[in-house]
């Protein structure tokens, strides 16, 4: 039995045995190959995390943007009445798709190719790369523009596309200035979110042709030099590339939800287009979309509904592009189903609510994550993507204090996950270390009153180090230091308390 | 074996050989609102204006007229009527003098057009939503996207107070436009700004009173 506290638990059922999931799950089922795709860092959590927080800049950029976007937020959930009924349809509805995920798929393709699509399936990010590279070669064309899009980043098709010497062009305005700037996405909504005006306007200025010198760092003059940049691309590109916010099982129907327009000149104007979804995007039915068209806008970026919202079922002559592929992509995804507690993290709609409340991502940025999924829902999903020991870290970069499980739409209970997943790592280890020694160690002194008294009293030694200071000093030396370099250790009392107790009453209880 | 086969065999090896029923989805969200038609018309405008849409009322008679009014507005005065492309099913009674009609030509072609005048399908008061369907009246998704100023017709039977009211009106195997405003990012500072690459301006006329259907 593992160690998860049962009260955090979110059912009852008995859990999966801990065994590494690095590779295979315990039921044999695949995680997300490495060397492909960006859902491991090169550095574990703390250490990037350590750079990050001595960057003031970023810190303020951070704070001012998650703060704006709280907000926003917090404002248009509080105009519905019945913000947590729609909540709990979400859940319910992404629980009950992914009980019976096959069935709907199979639905899914025989709607999307009565109608004119092409299906692919791909088992892992290579494979979904091969798949969508062979697609544009046949066209004949050597560039793509890019809707803004997960899928595509996780799988790194980007890379494998120029390997292949086709150019991506990403459309969306936070994507471009990563992009343009050679930079890593930071946030799942605003990838760019760890920069600010003027930093943007030197990216543009050193990196936009024909952009004009005179460019003010003031937003709209900064929207519109994309605009400028971006509109031949647009006129003159044969094949676009999407992901899928949403997809209908019984009528083929995909959706993608944006604000600049940018997603309506990709699925409009090509010729083809390219769809990559992961296999559990999608929804059983279209009066489900009721639920999910309320919960995204407001809860990713605090507006009623964003500007655009583009709809098709396969191909409509006459109307928009005449060649249509749709990519379902497992890359671990099926790995993660088979986990009944972790699961739920399939259904997140990638509204990025959970980033913009979290302490540890308000402090640290996207980038300390290493994976393209940051915040407390990369946490739990980088890690069952790649299997934990893979993304060993993660599962410890939060405070666990709830605040992503009161923001989340579809109400996923992060904590539990996170719970979970620390429990599957230390029960995957092999040899002891330094924590489960300390741990076992303190639980053998406090089941016996006489190694207790003694532990406090050599506690009490403590206090010759502190000094008089309220907390141990940072500085301590090994293994202490392990515990004292991210956390204050409060200096020992004077007196314990069963100490002043026995004093002031003489050991009458 | 494909992977088509291979992917859906570990789907059904992680959901296990005897597998738990589907869990009950509870919609006790609303799904109608009850609120008199007149006031759903005043949401939509205080909706659509409050995303910097402008929005001109007027009776059934007046549509033309109105519309010319909205060109006004988002043009300028003196337009020349060839520069503004109509949705081919848009009514003739709704149509100022001398308009394009979109046709056939390369989609391509309709970004040299200053603005287009199209129906709508459905309107949603709570959202400000307008959706466009892609039927005749609405024209192809390309006519509301390529022109720099969009002016949309709706009708007060078309307006309806929430997203469950509006799905249930539209036909999902239709290519459906959902349109909250003019084109927007908060991509800089999560700060909004109004005006990317969708049209920069949207003005909506919106036609009450006796008779004001489409159909």
């Amino acid at each position: 039995m593992t160690t998860t506290p049962q009260d955090l638990r979110t059912d009852q059922t008995p859990l999966a045995p801990g065994a590494p999931r690095s590779g295979t799950t315990f039921l044999g089922l695949p995680t997300a190959p490495r060397g492909v795709g960006h859902l491991r860092g090169d550095r574990s959590f703390p250490d990037a995390a350590r750079d990050a927080l001595r960057d003031g800049q970023l810190r303020a950029n951070l704070g001012h943007a998650t703060q704006t976007i709280r907000g926003k937020r917090a404002r248009v959930v509080a105009e519905l009445p019945d913000w947590q009924q729609l909540r709990a349809a979400g859940s319910a509805l992404k629980a009950a798709t992914m009980a019976r995920l096959d069935e709907h798929l199979e639905e899914l393709e025989r709607q999307v190719t009565a109608r004119g699509g092409t299906v692919h399936w791909a088992r892992d990010a290579a494979e979904a790369n091969r798949i969508v590279t062979d697609l544009v070669r046949a066209t004949g064309t050597d560039e793509v523009v890019k809707v803004k899009s997960m899928a595509t980043q996780e799988i790194g098709l980007n890379e494998a596309l120029e390997a292949a010497g086709i150019a991506a062009h990403e459309t969306d305005l936070a994507e471009l200035i990563v992009q343009l700037g050679d930079d890593k996405p930071s946030h799942i909504l605003v990838p760019a979110i760890h920069k600010n005006r003027a930093e943007i306007r030197e990216i543009f200025l050193r990196t936009m042709p024909r952009v004009d010198a005179d460019l003010t760092d003031e937003p709209r003059r900064l929207a519109m030099a994309a605009r400028s940049h971006l509109r031949e691309r647009f006129l003159r590109a044969r094949v676009a590339i999407s992901g899928a916010n949403f997809a209908v099982a019984e009528t083929g129907t995909l959706a993608v939800v944006e604000s600049e327009g940018n997603g309506r000149m990709c699925l409009t104007l090509p010729e083809t287009l390219i769809t990559v979804m992961g296999i559990e995007k999608l929804v059983p039915t279209w009066p489900d979309l009721e639920v999910f068209l309320q919960l995204l806008p407001r809860s990713s970026t605090g507006e009623r509904m964003n500007p655009y919202t583009s709809m098709w079922a396969g191909v409509t002559p006459g109307d928009g592009p005449q060649d249509f592929h749709l990519v379902l992509v497992d890359n671990g995804r099926t790995a993660v189903l088979a986990d009944e507690v972790g699961r739920q993290a399939l259904h997140c709609i990638r509204c990025s609510a959970c980033l913009n409340v979290c302490p540890v991502y308000e402090r640290t940025g996207g980038h300390a994550y290493g994976s393209v999924y940051p915040g407390p829902i990369g946490a739990v999903l980088s890690p069952q993507l790649t299997g934990v020991e893979d993304n060993a870290s993660l599962p410890y970069a939060s405070s666990l204090c709830g605040a992503c499980y009161d923001v989340c739409p579809v109400a996923i209970d992060i904590p539990s996950i996170l719970v979970h997943l620390r429990a599957e790592h230390v029960e995957a280890q092999e040899k002891p270390t330094a924590e489960s020694v300390a741990f076992k160690a303190l639980a053998r002194a406090m089941s016996s009153p006489r190694l207790w008294r003694l532990a406090q009293r050599a506690a009490g030694l403590g206090r010759l180090l502190a000094r008089g200071r309220p907390t141990m000093p940072a500085a301590l030396p090994f293994p202490a230091s392990a515990w004292t370099r991210s956390r204050d250790l409060p200096t020992p009392p004077a007196e314990s308390f069963t100490a002043q107790w026995a004093r002031e009453h003489g050991g009458r209880s | 074996m494909s992977a088509r086969e291979e992917v859906l065999g570990r789907i059904r090896t992680a959901l296990g050989e005897t597998r738990a029923p589907v869990p009950e989805v509870v919609r006790d969200y609303r799904t109608t609102d009850d609120r008199p038609a007149a006031e759903l018309l005043d949401v939509l405008v205080d909706r659509l204006e409050d995303y910097k849409a402008s929005v001109l009322r007027c009776g059934p008679d007046d549509v033309a007229a109105t519309v010319t009014a909205a060109l006004d507005s988002g043009l300028g005065t003196g337009w020349a009527p060839g520069s503004v492309v109509a949705a081919p099913g848009l009514p003739a009674a709704w149509r100022p003098e001398g308009l394009d009609t979109d046709d056939d030509r390369p989609p391509v072609q309709l970004a040299e057009r200053a603005a287009s005048v199209t129906a709508v399908a459905v309107a949603i008061a709570e959202t400000g939503t307008l959706v466009l369907d892609g039927t005749p009246p609405c024209g192809r998704r390309a006519l509301s996207l390529l022109p720099d100023c969009l002016v949309c017709v709706v009708t007060a039977d078309q307006v309806v107070g929430n997203v469950p009211e509006s799905l249930g009106r539209l036909d999902p195997l239709r290519p459906l436009t959902m349109i909250s405003g003019p084109s927007a990012t908060s991509d800089i500072e999560l700060q909004r700004v109004e005006g990317v690459h969708g049209p920069r301006t949207l003005v909506v006329v919106l036609v009450s009173g006796a008779a004001a259907t489409i159909r």
